[in-house]
């Protein structure tokens, strides 16, 4: 029972993500791409819970962690990128 | 270390102490250093002709590469005696002549001595060797010094060019060569020439007996100038003329007759090596006669004459191959002979050229010319050089009482009888022998009578020459000296040579025949009034004939069109050669990145696809597969999708967004396939990754709306679709065949082995650390690398 709900999720899940990737595709602006690659990021952490109870693990709670801390830094810096037009400001930028 | 050795060897230490002596004891003209060597080593051997003479052979072997069978194998018979006595004994001369030829304080006389003991000591050693390895070892070396002492004045354009076309022949004949020994030795299992020739005919009956044969001969021909190989020879008469004499008429243009003789107990009395040798000679003989008359420049003029008399030796030898044939016939005496006059002519060659170069040598020191056309009435005022020049001259055109009427007498009778015979299908073409030989003959004649007349009679031209003619110092006079008497001695002493040495010599080319068998008479300057003599007496009346009309008939030299000559087709080949591989090179080299990805690709697909599809090694078999789970169908379509974005988009941010996505959906596949470590360390490496893009990408331009050619587009397609279709056939294949079980049971043991409960870090840093080690090393050369890279454009950029 909970192995099938969980699958049926698993698939809602991707297709969510392949939602969000005509997203990324479609655009039509950077921004529109930036904000679905961050869902997309937060799918993936649901997807890799949703695999740990089905694989019956807590190997991957560090995996759910960091996907959070990487989608969040990485949508930072996209939204930086587009606003300034760079990463990281140098002496002579300021 | 036998005695044998120590000739060999000797040469090559003094040529290490040449340069000492050259600098330290500068005031002595350096030669003075080197004439002792060659006139001890002299003697050292002529002590032993009396021995050779009674048949006594000796063989010495040291080790060299044991292991390969390759050995410092020495023989000493009687040919390997006459050809190193020829070697040392005017090498002395040529050093002594050397001596006063050479300037102390103009030339570098270290770099002249060093090159011609290197040169002497590898002449020895070729004669010597009993070991093909090593005789081919030292045949490089001759060529090797030979390219050294023909561009001595490299200063010089036309000596540069002389040494390296003469390189270039005979590098080509000696690699050929090599590959005849090859087969040669593979075929027989052993090295050693002597064993070779011990086996009798069995080397007859090789496969590659003909191959070998050829190649040999291509690397002897080119070596000793033969027809058409002959055209380095004249060019390397750009080297000083102590080298012309040594060198280039009585040593190293012999190697190939003595590679040629040296190997007749092997290959001759075959028809093939009969007609190859005799025709090649013969043709040889010819052109070189023709060629000679419409010189003007003496060494030339004397360059071709000694083509034209290799030639002749080399007709000899071929003639004399016969020998060995089987079944003998009743005249089978008339080959020995004829064996015979090619040793008689190969040392009366070398004594009469050798004058001869000498001679004109001190006509260009004391003249400054060796135009023939500036020259002329020097007779009074160099009269010792005229008559050494006309001793040597007459010997060469076959006149009495000089050495070269004998042999010349002798090889008449060799080519007259040829034809007489039944082998090798003589009957029809033997009568081709006396006929070109005689012409040659006479063309010969001709250029000894240019050689003598045109440049010491006629009227003398003072004002055509750099500097007044004189005669020369006794010590430049006194080598041609003892060669023009040696030939007078040859003509009255005739026998006293054969018994000694030319005998020894005949018994080491026709081994297997007791010297009593060969039933050669001796040697006479006057045997009746035999066809020969009339041939000769012709030869004179028409020689003379032609001389005096010279200036009427000298035009058909220049009916000849350039572009038929061997020089034009040699530096034809040579310029073809080199814009046919520019040319292929800068095809294929196109210089765009794009292109050699497409062949490296290319040939991708080429060898694997042909591995795989073409010898039907592919092949699927699904069992034991994992069922394929939808989300999984899912995941996989995002990750097309994306990357077909990459490909696809117009903007350089959206690939990386793509590029990005597809990192992710990796990353969920590790999480999938049980894989946290990889998960986590995917999920980091991808969003760095994704940040350098940006980083890189802020200072590129937006992409620009390419356009490409649509044929581009279609084969970069094709490729990629091609490269991506056999990686997949190939894994797929590669799944099905799992051939043994794997070995990861063992690392379940990680706990009780390493104390890790995480197997994957326990392999990384216990199991296998040594690759985490070299991966940490990759990222510190990486990590170096980019520093540098950034920092070093700043500094220059500051500097600027």
């Amino acid at each position: 029972m909970l192995k099938t709900i969980l699958t049926l999720s698993l698939i809602l899940i991707s297709v969510a993500i392949s939602l969000a990737l005509f997203r990324v595709i479609k655009g039509p602006t950077i921004p529109d791409r930036v904000m679905a690659l961050d869902a997309i990021g937060i799918y993936l952490i649901a997807a890799v819970a949703m695999l740990s109870v089905l694989l019956n693990t807590h190997a991957f709670f560090d995996v759910m962690l960091q996907l959070g801390i990487l989608s969040f830094i990485g949508t930072t810096a996209y939204s930086r990128y587009l606003e300034r037009g760079y990463l990281i400001e140098r002496d002579h930028d300021r | 270390m036998s005695f044998v050795h120590l000739i060999i060897f000797i040469p090559f230490v003094a040529a290490l102490l040449i340069p000492f002596f050259y600098k330290y004891l500068s005031r002595i003209h350096t030669g003075w250093f080197v004439l002792p060597i060659p006139a001890v080593l002299f003697v050292r051997l002529a002590a032993e002709v009396p021995l050779v003479a009674q048949g006594e052979i000796f063989m010495h072997t040291m080790p060299w590469i044991p292991s390969l069978d390759i050995n410092l194998a020495v023989c000493l018979d009687g040919l390997s005696l006459l050809f190193s006595l020829l070697i040392l004994g005017i090498g002395t001369l040529v050093v002594l002549y050397s001596i006063f030829y050479l300037d102390k304080e103009h030339e570098a006389l270290g770099n002249f001595y060093l090159y011609l003991l290197i040169f002497m000591g590898a002449m020895l050693g070729l004669v010597f060797s009993d070991h093909l390895m090593l005789l081919y070892a030292f045949w490089e070396l001759t060529s090797v010094s030979s390219f050294l002492l023909i561009a001595y004045w490299y200063q010089r354009k036309k000596s540069r060019a002389g040494a390296l076309k003469a390189l270039f022949i005979t590098i080509f004949g000696g690699l050929s060569m090599l590959a005849g020994f090859i087969l040669l030795s593979s075929g027989m299992g052993t090295y050693s020439i002597r064993e070779i020739i011990g086996s009798g005919k069995e080397v007859t009956l090789l496969p590659q007996f003909f191959p070998a044969m050829l190649l040999i001969l291509l690397g002897a021909f080119t070596k000793s100038a033969q027809f058409p190989f002959h055209i380095w020879l004249p060019d390397a008469m750009e080297a000083p003329t102590p080298i012309s004499a040594y060198l280039h008429s009585a040593t190293m243009v012999k190697a190939g007759i003595y590679l040629v003789a040296r190997l007749t107990p092997i290959f001759g009395g075959t028809m093939p090596w009969f007609w190859l040798v005799s025709l090649v000679g013969l043709v040889t003989l010819f052109w070189g006669s023709f060629s000679a008359v419409k010189q003007t420049d003496l060494k030339a003029m004397l360059a071709f004459s000694t083509v034209s008399q290799l030639g002749m030796i080399m007709c000899l030898l071929g003639l004399g191959s016969a020998a060995l044939a089987e079944p003998l016939n009743i005249m089978s005496s008339l080959y020995p002979a004829a064996m015979l006059t090619a040793i008689f002519h190969l040392v009366n060659h070398s004594t009469f050229k050798g004058c001869l170069f000498m001679v004109v040598g001190i006509i260009d020191h004391n003249t400054g010319t060796r135009d023939i056309r500036k020259l002329g009435g020097l007779i009074r005022l160099m009269p010792l050089s005229f008559t050494m020049m006309m001793i040597g001259s007459f010997s060469m055109a076959g006149l009495p009482p000089f050495s070269g009427f004998l042999s010349k007498e002798l090889f008449f009778t060799s080519v007259l009888h040829i034809a007489r015979l039944d082998i090798f299908r003589l009957e029809t073409w033997g009568v081709l022998f006396p006929v070109v030989a005689w012409v040659a003959s006479i063309f010969t004649f001709v250029y000894c009578m240019i050689l003598v007349f045109q440049t010491f009679l006629g009227k003398y031209q003072p004002q055509k020459l750099e500097r007044e003619a004189y005669e020369s110092s006794w010590g430049m006079l006194l080598p041609p000296l003892v060669l023009a008497v040696l030939t007078i001695l040859f003509f009255f002493y005739p026998n006293v040579l054969a018994d000694y040495l030319l005998l020894p010599a005949l018994a080491a080319v026709l081994p297997n025949m007791a010297a009593a068998d060969f039933g050669i008479e001796p040697i006479l300057a006057w045997h009746g009034w035999t066809p020969e003599l009339m041939m000769t007496i012709g030869v004179v009346l028409l020689g003379t004939l032609l001389y005096l009309t010279f200036p009427k008939w000298s035009r058909i030299y220049h009916q000849l069109p350039h572009w038929l000559t061997l020089n034009h087709a040699h530096d034809r080949f040579l310029s073809l050669g080199e814009k046919i591989s520019l040319t292929t090179t800068k095809a294929y080299m196109t210089g765009f990145t794009r292109d050699y990805l497409a062949y490296i690709f290319l040939f991708m697909i080429l060898l694997l696809g042909g591995g795989l599809f073409g010898q039907q090694n592919f092949s699927f078999d699904p069992t034991g597969n994992s069922p394929i789970e939808f989300y999984e169908v899912i995941l996989v379509l995002v990750m097309i999708s994306a990357a077909l974005t990459v490909a696809l988009a117009a903007n350089r941010l959206t690939s990386i967004i793509a590029l990005g996505v597809m990192g992710y959906v990796i990353a969920i596949f590790f999480v999938i396939f049980r894989a946290p470590d990889l998960a986590l360390t995917q999920l980091v490496v991808e969003t760095v990754t994704t940040a350098l893009f940006l980083l890189c990408f802020y200072h590129l331009p937006k992409i620009k709306k390419e356009v490409v050619r649509l044929s581009f587009k279609i084969t970069n397609l094709a490729i990629s679709l091609g490269v991506g279709l056999i990686v997949t056939a190939m894994a797929l294949s590669a799944q099905g065949h799992q051939l043994f079980p794997p070995i990861s049971g063992f690392f379940e043991n990680s706990y009780e082995l390493a104390g890790a409960n995480n197997m994957v870090n326990a392999l990384l840093v216990d199991f296998r650390g040594f690759d985490t080690m070299l991966e940490i090393t990759v990222f510190t050369i990486a990590g170096i690398g980019v520093y540098t890279l950034i920092k070093l454009r700043m500094s220059r950029r500051d500097s600027d």
